[in-house]
């Protein structure tokens, strides 16, 4: 079986944004980029796939400017096999990319699709949803465990109230929640071969597809910020300031 | 305008966060209808139609939306939506799995967990955690949202919408539900509590939870946690609050043993009053905190229990 996973360049999770003082979008400007983590998680489990013999073959597959090459090769250093790069230039949504990652699917014929949940820069949570719509497979969104069982695999999800366990039809989309599996890191001998792996680049009119959307950015603000309280001295105090000054007990 | 707002219920009843989607169709303006999708959802049709501003309940009662699955809920929303400009769920497990399918359906691209109705096609959302606050424009023709139930208080519950049956049945041979596993529990849920006390990695165990216990009996609270605690095992996913996990608004969040990565402040910023009791004084959450309280947790827990 063949599985395919899309990775998203994102801004490093540990680096505090600035948004650009003209307000039309976050500063991305000599900033740490990195792989999105729940894309991290969606790469490892396609690699154990592989490594337990159910998965053959593991691709790669991003859509973003040309410097996204690099989570690609993150990605072929932590174990996929090869990559291919949609290039494009354009402010890329949920909808673009599912558009994409679906011609990919059938050009490629995996038989599971794996991605994150959610990208944290835009925290959108629609990708995975739209690209099995966009193919008519099933979906198990916000996995934190799956199995494949000959033609059928199980999904447990993490809902609201708990955990729910779905059975799919292969193939079908997976999204990674963070409790699927904790990534590894890439070792330097892994980094030196995955310079040597085949990447495809394509760009969308090489796959019959527009990825511009129809959701226009207006306007990136600052959320109201909090300012910090006081310190209480002790237990007597902090429950005397909740009564008398926050009015909350 | 017209707009469906896809009910959000559990065991039976109909869940608060709904009348907090359909204040933000009032916000969008224009006529309400409310689809109850499930298996034997008679009572929760009777508890939606009476939301404020609805006009009209729809329901699709059948074994095929039973744990309303992604595939055959997608296909029956897609199916009427072709009566509506605007498409409306609870930014819930179910609305985020189920509400994106429905826009790639139709075409279109959705607009996740808004905090606010600038304008019936402009609206408001958090992007990068929270960090930023995002006013986006729709240019399609129907709109897909997911609506973050804090940013939005619940209508009340005055109405006496009409009830009508929906007959189409979506086939589904591709998904099949084999078991849930819901955390049973007392307390109120964490979305909808007016306090909220959460635990971090500081608790040390999950039996240290307990220290957690009285006080939440004493100010009618919920528990919640990090991710950290969550990851360590010591309580279970549902518990998570933060960028990932659930987000929450109440009067009063207490974290405890909580460092306060921003993942984490993510979910629970929004409190009106935020008391942080960590024993590191440098520890982030205090830049956050209206009371931070620089203690032991183990033994400022059991005063506090006491004193309270
Ligand atoms: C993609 C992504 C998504 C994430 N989503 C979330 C999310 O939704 N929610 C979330 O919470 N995190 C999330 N995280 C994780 C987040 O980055 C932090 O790792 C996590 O919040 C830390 O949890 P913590 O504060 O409990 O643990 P720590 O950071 O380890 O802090 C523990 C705190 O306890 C204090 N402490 C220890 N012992 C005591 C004691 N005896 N008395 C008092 N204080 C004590 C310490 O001083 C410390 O400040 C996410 C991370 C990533 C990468
Ligand atoms: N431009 C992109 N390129 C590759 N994968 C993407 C892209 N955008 C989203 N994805 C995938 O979809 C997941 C969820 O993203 P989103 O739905 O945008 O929050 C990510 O974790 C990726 O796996």
């Amino acid at each position: 079986m063949k599985v395919l996973v899309a990775v998203k360049r994102v801004i490093d999770y540990n680096v505090k944004i600035r948004v650009k003082p003209d307000h039309s979008d976050v500063d991305l400007t000599n900033v740490k980029m990195a792989m999105n983590p729940f894309c991290e998680i969606a790469v490892e489990e396609a690699v154990r796939l592989k490594e337990k013999g159910i998965a053959t073959e593991v691709v790669a597959v991003t859509i973003g400017p040309k410097a996204a090459q690099e989570q690609l090769r993150t990605a072929l250093a932590l174990g996929a096999d090869r990559a291919i790069h949609v290039e494009t230039d354009e402010r890329v949504e949920s909808l673009g990319a599912a558009k994409a990652l679906a011609r990919l699917v059938e050009e490629e014929q995996p038989g599971l699709v794996i991605l994150g949940k959610q990208a944290i820069d835009t925290d959108n949570n629609q990708t995975g949803q739209m690209l099995a719509a966009l193919t008519g497979l099933p979906q198990g969104t916000f996995a934190s465990e799956i199995k494949v069982e000959g033609e059928k695999l199980q999904v447990t999800r993490e809902v609201d109230g708990g955990l729910q366990t779905v059975e799919l039809s292969l193939p079908a989309i997976v999204t990674a929640d963070l409790r699927l599996n904790e990534p590894r890191y890439a070792k330097l001998p892994d980094i030196m071969k995955a310079k040597k792996k085949p990447l495809d680049v394509k760009t969308p009119a090489d796959l019959g597809i527009e990825v511009a959307s129809k959701v226009k950015l207006l306007k990136v603000e600052p959320p109201a910020e909090r300012k910090g309280g006081v310190k209480v001295g002790s237990v007597d105090e902090l429950i005397d300031k909740l009564k008398n000054e926050a009015k909350v007990l | 305008m017209s707009i469906l707002v896809l009910a959000e219920h559990h065991d039976g009843a109909l869940a608060g966060a709904t009348a907090h989607v359909v204040a933000a169709a009032q916000a969008i303006g224009g006529d309400i209808d409310i689809l109850v999708a499930g298996e034997g959802v008679g009572a929760i049709a009777e508890a939606a139609a009476k939301l404020d501003g609805v006009s009209r309940v729809r329901v699709a009662d059948h074994a095929a939306y039973a744990h309303l699955l992604a595939e055959p809920t997608a296909a029956l929303i897609a199916e009427l939506a072709g009566d509506y400009t605007h498409l409306l769920a609870c930014a819930s497990t179910t609305g985020k799995n189920v509400l994106p399918r429905v826009a790639a359906l139709k075409d279109v691209g959705q607009i996740s967990e808004i905090i606010s109705v600038e304008s019936p096609d402009t609206f408001k959302r958090p992007i990068y955690a929270g960090n930023a606050i995002a006013t986006v424009q729709s240019e399609d023709a129907l709109k897909v949202i997911t609506v973050r139930a804090t940013g939005f208080d619940a209508v009340g519950e005055g109405g006496s919408a009409a009830i009508e049956a929906v007959d189409f049945v979506a086939d589904n041979a591709q998904s099949t539900f084999v078991k849930e596993e819901l955390a049973k529990s007392d307390r109120p849920e964490l979305g909808a509590a007016k306090v909220v006390i959460s635990g971090g990695r500081g608790m040390g165990s999950g039996e240290n939870f307990t220290l957690l216990d009285g006080i939440a009996d004493k100010l009618g609270a919920a528990i919640g946690a990090s991710r950290a605690a969550v990851d360590a095992g010591f309580v279970p996913n549902d518990m998570q609050v933060g960028q990932t996990g659930k987000i929450v608004a109440p009067e009063l969040y207490i974290a405890v043993g909580i460092s306060g990565a921003i993942q984490h402040l993510a979910g629970m910023k929004d409190s009106k009053v935020i008391v942080a009791i960590n024993k590191d004084e440098e520890a982030p959450i205090f830049q956050v905190a209206d009371y931070g309280l620089v203690a032991d947790l183990f033994q400022a827990l059991p005063e506090l229990e006491e004193k309270l």
